[in-house]
């Protein structure tokens, strides 16, 4: 041990910019190397993506002659924008879906301001009188003229493939947790049952049983549409998934709470929709928001059976003779319209988390 | 009169007797829609002249399959095909949870690293392909990028012997000469002394504390063994690489570019999740350990191995499982781009050809919920094992 005089030189930076690269990227050899192989990584790839995305990319023009740069062609989007926003859906018809996407965003919107009145209302109301709305406005009805479902496709399809699944397919699956942990054993080995078999099966083999099977169920002269039978279809299959995920929220509560409320001699129903449900759901609220993105993501999966939603219809104008070898521009639109749509979701998922974080 | 009545009230509110009620009014029901669905089936396939029963199952198929494991011919029968559609599954999954098990393993350890770049390249990573549907990512590795290749003469290479272009990837053909049996068995004999060594090497050290380099010893005794014997048999053990004659390539393996972008496409997006699994399950562990392993005196490399990699592995091998689940129920995407798995051949072209719905998705379906209860209950047992005494 040498205990010498030597001077002690200045303090290694430590503060700054200069102390937070040094910390977080160069703290010693091996770091430094990773930093500098990353660093190239991004070089190789960002730069070719941005200049073909932006820089080199065509965005004035009608045609495909227009695209000389060496860009992207989003002409290409352009040109089909309706075709992909809103399918075959008559043009003169349009204003009835914008319609109901004016309503939805308004209500969503009132929903997401805090410190509003009345919100419980305009839940109400989004929840049961919104999707009667919908039908009407969309399919016909009451003066307006019919349009068939084979018309329907591109977002608006996808929006609304995910959307009546979601919707259906919570109650469904929290009765179907509720009936899995019921003490009766009849009820509970059906639910087992039906849950278990809808999870352990593919969604595209559901979608060919719905879209093969459906039809030979019902009796004569009853014919589903191709659109409600994929909706039977992804509802079953999500509201199995969220009874795995409520049941996990039931299993988490703890004795006391349906101790408490049998002592208070509230009955199963009460107990359910007034102690237990409102705790348990709460806290499985992140994992729900899951199974929807994974509802969202899989209603791109209609396609193998003949219905042209968002993805669908991309893959369709990319094989239009006019604008043929423009697949690359259509996957990055999709994707990026998909990656806007669930990462909003799970940044709100993240958002409620926190919020509802109260107690414990 | 009062008595009566209080008697049936307490009969009718008493809940065991409600529950009976209850379970035989669910049992009704589901019976009836049972009925009522099979009496409609019964009756629609007897109107469309459809035939019942798996006497199909041994007819001639009269189709072909792009890519076979086995011998098959359109001359085969509907099982036959079958068992090909479940053999090309199999394989997808296979690759697939074989690469996304690298490369998730990978990226979640790059999401933990101090270094703040690598870190964030991970995110960045997971954010992006977990967010994005898997059939658009399968049909721009098959549509965008596969097709996109350049023909067989101007293929991407790989030190001579992987090419890749338009007509898929090809790659070299191990053949087995005479005499490569004996080094197969040894490979196996070695494998069995090494697990031999292992148990050995445990019981030792909790009988006297002392470690005994079982990993070092056995790996030089595998592969000392698999080399000597390379050697002494002569080589019989040799690679076939593929080659370009006229238009396209001849020997080698080739593997079809829907399989390649298939399991591109599954192993990137699966590793995706998984590596989420992994980072879960390596800060599930608590600081407390490390420290404490530390204050024992254990090196960084033994930490990580006795201490954090066992107690990690608890909370991921579940998950991950679920996952491996995951990725074999997506391989039916396949269908999407045409590659030959169980679904496309079977629920896609023996379907429209026999039109006997019921029986084919029946068989695809009990394939999939086979595979899951399986691996439920594997995963059930793996849990009563690992688990701690004590631990709710």
């Amino acid at each position: 041990m040498s205990t010498t005089n030597k001077e002690i030189g200045p303090p290694v930076i430590e503060l700054g910019a200069m102390g937070w690269l040094r910390k977080n990227l160069f703290s010693n050899w091996y770091n430094s190397l990773l930093t500098i192989f990353g660093l190239y990584l991004l070089y190789i790839l960002i730069p070719p993506l941005l200049n073909w995305i932006f820089l080199d990319a065509n965005f004035v023009g009608s045609t495909r002659d227009d695209c000389t740069n060496e860009g992207a062609c989003w002409i290409f989007i352009q040109q089909n924008i309706k075709l992909i926003f809103y399918g075959l859906y008559p043009t003169e018809e349009l204003w009835r879906i914008n319609f109901v996407y004016l309503i939805l965003f308004i209500s969503g919107v009132y929903l997401l301001i805090p410190n509003l009145k009345h919100k419980g209302w305009v839940g109400a109301f989004l929840l049961i009188i919104f999707p009667i709305i919908c039908v009407i406005m969309l399919s016909g009805g009451l003066g307006l003229e019919a349009v068939e479902t084979r018309l329907w496709g591109g977002l608006f399809l996808t929006l609304v493939i995910a959307g009546v699944g979601i919707v259906l397919s919570l109650p469904i699956g929290v009765m179907l947790a509720l009936g899995r942990r019921s003490k009766l054993p009849v009820v509970s080995i059906l639910c087992t049952i039906f849950i278990e078999i809808w999870r352990g099966v593919p969604l595209i083999t559901v979608l060919f049983m719905a879209s093969n099977m459906f039809p030979l169920f019902m009796p004569e002269g009853v014919n589903f549409d191709k659109l409600i039978r994929a909706l039977i279809g992804v509802m079953f299959f999500s509201a199995a998934y969220l009874a795995e995920v409520v049941r996990g929220g039931l299993q988490a509560m703890p004795k006391g709470q349906y101790e408490a409320s049998q002592a208070v001699g509230l009955t199963y129903w009460r107990m359910m929709a007034l102690v237990i449900l409102p705790q348990s759901l709460k806290m499985v609220i992140p994992a729900i928001i899951g199974s929807f993105i994974a509802i969202f993501k899989d209603t791109t999966l209609v396609l193998v059976i003949g219905l042209f939603d968002f993805l669908g219809i991309i893959q369709f104008v990319g094989t239009n003779p006019d604008w043929l070898g423009f697949s690359h521009e259509g996957y990055v639109f999709a994707a990026a319209v998909f990656w806007v749509f669930c990462y909003a979701m799970s940044w709100y998922s993240q958002r409620l988390e926190k919020k509802l974080d109260t107690g414990r | 009169m009062e008595t009566d009545r209080s008697k049936l009230g307490s009969f009718l509110f008493n809940r065991s007797v409600q529950g009976v009620f209850y379970q035989l009014i669910t049992l009704g029901l589901v019976a009836l829609g049972i009925y009522y669905i099979v009496t409609n089936t019964a009756r629609n396939m007897l109107e469309r002249g459809l035939a019942s029963g798996f006497h199909f199952l041994g007819v001639e198929s009269q189709f072909d399959i792009g890519m076979t494991l086995i011998e098959y011919s359109p001359t085969s029968t509907y099982f036959d095909s079958f068992i090909v559609g479940l053999l090309n599954t199999l394989l997808v999954a296979g690759i697939g949870i074989l690469f996304a098990t690298i490369i998730g393993f990978t990226i979640g350890i790059m999401r933990l690293s101090s270094n703040w770049l690598i870190a964030k390249i991970a995110e960045a990573y997971v954010e992006i392909l977990r967010n994005i549907p898997l059939l658009l990512q399968i049909f721009f590795w098959y549509f965008a990028v596969l097709r996109a290749l350049p023909k067989p003469k101007q293929s991407l290479e790989l030190y001579d012997s992987f090419f890749l272009n338009n007509r898929g990837l090809f790659i070299p053909d191990t053949v087995f000469g005479e005499g490569s049996s004996i080094i197969f068995y040894l490979l196996w004999l070695t494998i069995i002394i090494s697990i031999g060594i292992f148990i050995w090497a445990k019981r030792r050290q909790n009988r006297t504390g002392e470690r005994f380099p079982a990993f070092y010893v056995s790996t030089a005794l595998i592969l000392g063994t698999f080399f000597i014997s390379l050697a002494a048999t002569g080589f019989p053990v040799s690679f076939e690489y593929p080659e370009l004659k006229g238009f396209n390539f001849k020997g080698g393996v080739k593997l079809i570019p829907e399989l390649v972008a298939l399991t591109f496409a599954l192993a990137m997006y699966t590793a995706s999740f998984i590596a989420e699994v992994v980072r879960g399950g390596i800060m599930a562990v608590s600081k407390g350990q490390t420290e404490a392993a530390k204050s024992v005196g254990l090196k960084q490399n033994l930490i990580l191995r006795l201490i954090i990699i066992p107690q990690a592995l608890r909370v991921i091998v579940p998950p991950l499982t679920n996952q491996y689940l995951n990725l074999t129920k997506n391989s039916s995407l396949a269908a999407a781009i045409a590659y030959p798995d169980l679904v496309l051949v079977f629920a896609g072209t023996a379907l429209m050809q026999t039109g006997q719905a019921i029986e084919i998705i029946g068989m695809v379906m009990g394939v999939y919920l086979f595979l899951s209860l399986f691996t439920s209950l594997i995963m059930n047992l793996f849990n009563r094992f690992m688990k701690v005494d004590g631990e709710r």
